[in-house]
């Protein structure tokens, strides 16, 4: 069912969610990017319309509302543990595009479903709710076309905002009670989505391990300064490192925290034993894209990587995903031939 | 040929070493402006001079070559340049009001600098509104960070961009970027403790590339600007010598005011008997001593909480 709401219908609506949920968008942090007088966005809490970034692309994803940057699993004093308390004690609804809401796959499917369900993220992925904000138009960098993520389904309520108006179209019975009560004019609606992007890529459908070998990962050995950003902006990157936090020099009371974790930034690959694997930063490069667009299909049966772009937008290198998957056809026929 | 040698100077032409011919000084607040401009002066160029422009070291113009007597329709040729750079004036169409307080100077600044901590050329052209005209001879540059690429030290007033950095420990996950960043390029105020980054608040210069370099917005900058602020520099025949720290985490209405109140410290010290009326301020604050010019500059300034002054100040330099 379709609906029409003015911002204050929106607004009723926001506020009568927060009653059961706390809602997450991408909000503008002033000031809060890299460079002085830089705007970020990223998620936060948010309670009003006027909060919700709708015209840009987030700088970072949705991720971090379920999988928290830095989370503390518990607490130990001696021999005593205690579980951290759950991060937030209500539900939550997550203002999302689609092709983030397809990213929710990957990290359901690796959090949930690779072997036994994850505690911690299970207990924050539990009454989550989704909103679909359509994209009238592709921006910058976005692939989401060629990686079938360019519509979505799957959501509660979709979300565009057209002049003063909210359309939404409402799939959940709960948020259709709400909307309901609220001064509305009923109509048709379907989300707005990307039908065209600039930036095209082509996976190849033949790759394999030979083409570790191939000489086009050499130039990243220079041009990557493995900062990791492409790794903290992705959406469907979700592997993290332990921390063990002690308090006092007696090492006896401390905490365990487990924080994001970048393929791309030193350390990653250290072993016991002293032992470093890729050291280079093009070795780590041919990681992440071949896990991305690669291997991880293999396992799967689809890709990782939902074409959102944003590694291309945050490089401080300039250099682009998309494009280096351009040339794995060409580094296919290279290792081929020799 | 009757000219007033002394009128002409305040009006920002240049006695030269040409017997009757003049050059023509034109300021740019913060070194920044319009590209239209450069037509202009490539008219009076070519129109009044000798067809040549010289690049001053204060990022301003000299148009050399200038017969005397061409200076005022050279003064309403330059009307334009004067309006559109927004450069106080008493009398339209008559040219520069004063040339004593010297044209400030910034570099480029976060308008396209990713290291710098404030827009220079907004603060330039902030303090030359504040300034101008004033006979006095004042030497002002801005920075935009640490860096000093603009080589503030050298100036009376040396004003160095500073980033109040904020961190966030729940978004950090010890990448070790900032502290890398900190110990290679900068002054190695952080250091890892218990897997996140501490940083000694007093070694801290306020560069700003722990947030440059952090890759999840850990690091963010202060809302509020801060800036360090040098006294004194100057280069010259007597004693030249770098500016030194007065204050660090200065916020910019006191820099004004602390500028304001040095032009009424110098009114009330200065040497009677200077050629031409221009005397370096650092050779009057070695007359009273640093203690006056202080308690001259700090009247009626509120300075942000977490400034430190410094006091005294000793300026060394080479002495002949």
């Amino acid at each position: 069912m379709g609906y029409q709401l003015n911002e204050e219908g929106f607004n009723a609506m926001l506020s009568e969610l927060t009653k059961e949920y706390l809602i997450y968008a991408p909000k503008c942090y002033q000031g809060g990017n890299t460079f002085s007088d830089t705007d970020c966005i990223r998620y936060g809490e948010i309670r009003r319309a006027e909060d919700i970034v709708f015209d840009r692309k987030s700088d970072y994803s949705f991720k971090e509302v379920l999988l928290p940057v830095s989370e503390t699993l518990f607490y130990f004093t001696e021999e005593q543990v205690k579980e951290a308390d759950v991060p937030r004690k209500k539900g939550a609804v997550i203002f999302l595009r689609s092709c983030d809401l397809h990213a929710v796959k990957r990290l359901d499917d690796m959090y949930l479903k690779n072997g036994p369900a994850d505690y911690y993220y299970r207990r924050l992925r539990e009454n989550v709710k989704f909103v679909l904000m359509g994209c009238a138009v592709s921006f910058d960098n976005c692939f989401c076309g060629d990686m079938g993520s360019d519509q979505a389904d799957n959501y509660s309520v979709s979300v565009d905002k057209k002049g003063d108006f909210y359309y939404l179209d409402c799939k959940d019975e709960a948020f259709a009670e709400i909307l309901k009560a609220l001064p509305h004019a009923e109509l048709e609606v379907a989300p707005c989505h990307v039908t065209e992007n600039k930036v095209k890529v082509n996976i190849p459908d033949h790759l394999d391990a030979s083409i570790a070998k191939s000489t086009m990962w050499d130039e990243y050995d220079t041009r990557c300064i493995a900062c990791g950003r492409c790794n903290f902006v992705c959406p469907t990157c979700t592997c993290f490192t332990m921390q063990d936090l002690f308090y006092s020099e007696n090492g006896k009371v401390g905490e365990r925290k487990r924080v994001w974790a970048s393929c791309m930034v030193d350390g990653f690959t250290d072993v016991a034993g002293g032992g470093t694997y890729r050291r280079k930063n093009g070795e780590r490069m041919r990681f992440k894209v071949l896990h991305k667009v690669w291997d991880y299909k293999e396992r799967n049966g689809y890709h990782m990587c939902v074409g959102c772009g944003r590694c291309d937008d945050i490089c401080p290198e300039y250099i682009s995903f998309s494009n280096c998957i351009n040339k794995l056809e060409k580094a296919m026929e290279e290792v081929s031939e020799s | 040929m009757d000219i007033n040698t002394k009128k002409l100077k305040k009006n920002a032409f240049r006695v030269t070493k040409v017997r009757g011919f003049t050059a023509s000084r034109i300021r740019v607040p913060g070194g920044h402006m319009d590209a239209k401009y450069l037509s202009l002066l490539q008219e009076i160029a070519e129109t009044y001079g000798n067809g040549k422009i010289h690049i001053t070291n204060r990022q301003g113009f000299e148009i050399p070559g200038i017969p005397y007597e061409k200076m005022p329709e050279v003064n309403e040729k330059l009307q334009p340049i004067i309006e559109g750079l927004n450069i106080n004036q008493e009398i339209p169409g008559t040219g520069y009001s004063a040339s004593g307080t010297r044209n400030i100077i910034a570099c480029i600044g976060n308008r396209v600098c990713p290291f710098a901590c404030y827009d220079t050329t907004a603060f330039a052209q902030r303090i030359e509104k504040a300034v101008f005209p004033n006979d006095l001879h004042f030497k002002i540059a801005l920075t935009g960070c640490p860096n000093d690429c603009a080589k503030v030290r050298m100036h009376d007033f040396g004003i160095l961009g500073m980033t109040l950095p904020r961190f966030e420990p729940d978004r950090c996950v010890n990448c070790g970027a900032c502290v890398k960043a900190c110990r290679q390029k900068s002054v190695e105020a952080l250091q890892t403790v218990n897997y996140r980054p501490v940083r000694n608040e007093e070694k801290c210069i306020g560069c700003g590339e722990c947030v440059i370099n952090c890759p999840t917005r850990a690091w963010t900058r202060s809302d509020k600007k801060y800036y360090r602020l040098t006294l004194f520099g100057r280069s010259g025949k007597r004693n030249p010598r770098l500016g030194e720290d007065f204050i660090k985490w200065a916020d910019e209405d006191s820099i004004v005011k602390i500028i304001l109140n040095t032009y009424d410290y110098v009114k009330h010290y200065i040497n009677p008997q200077a050629p031409g009326g221009k005397e370096h301020i650092g050779y009057i604050v070695d007359r009273t001593g640093f203690e006056e010019y202080r308690k001259w500059a700090l009247k009626d300034v509120v300075l942000p909480e977490i400034a430190e002054v410094s006091t005294p100040v000793y300026w060394k330099g080479v002495k002949y």
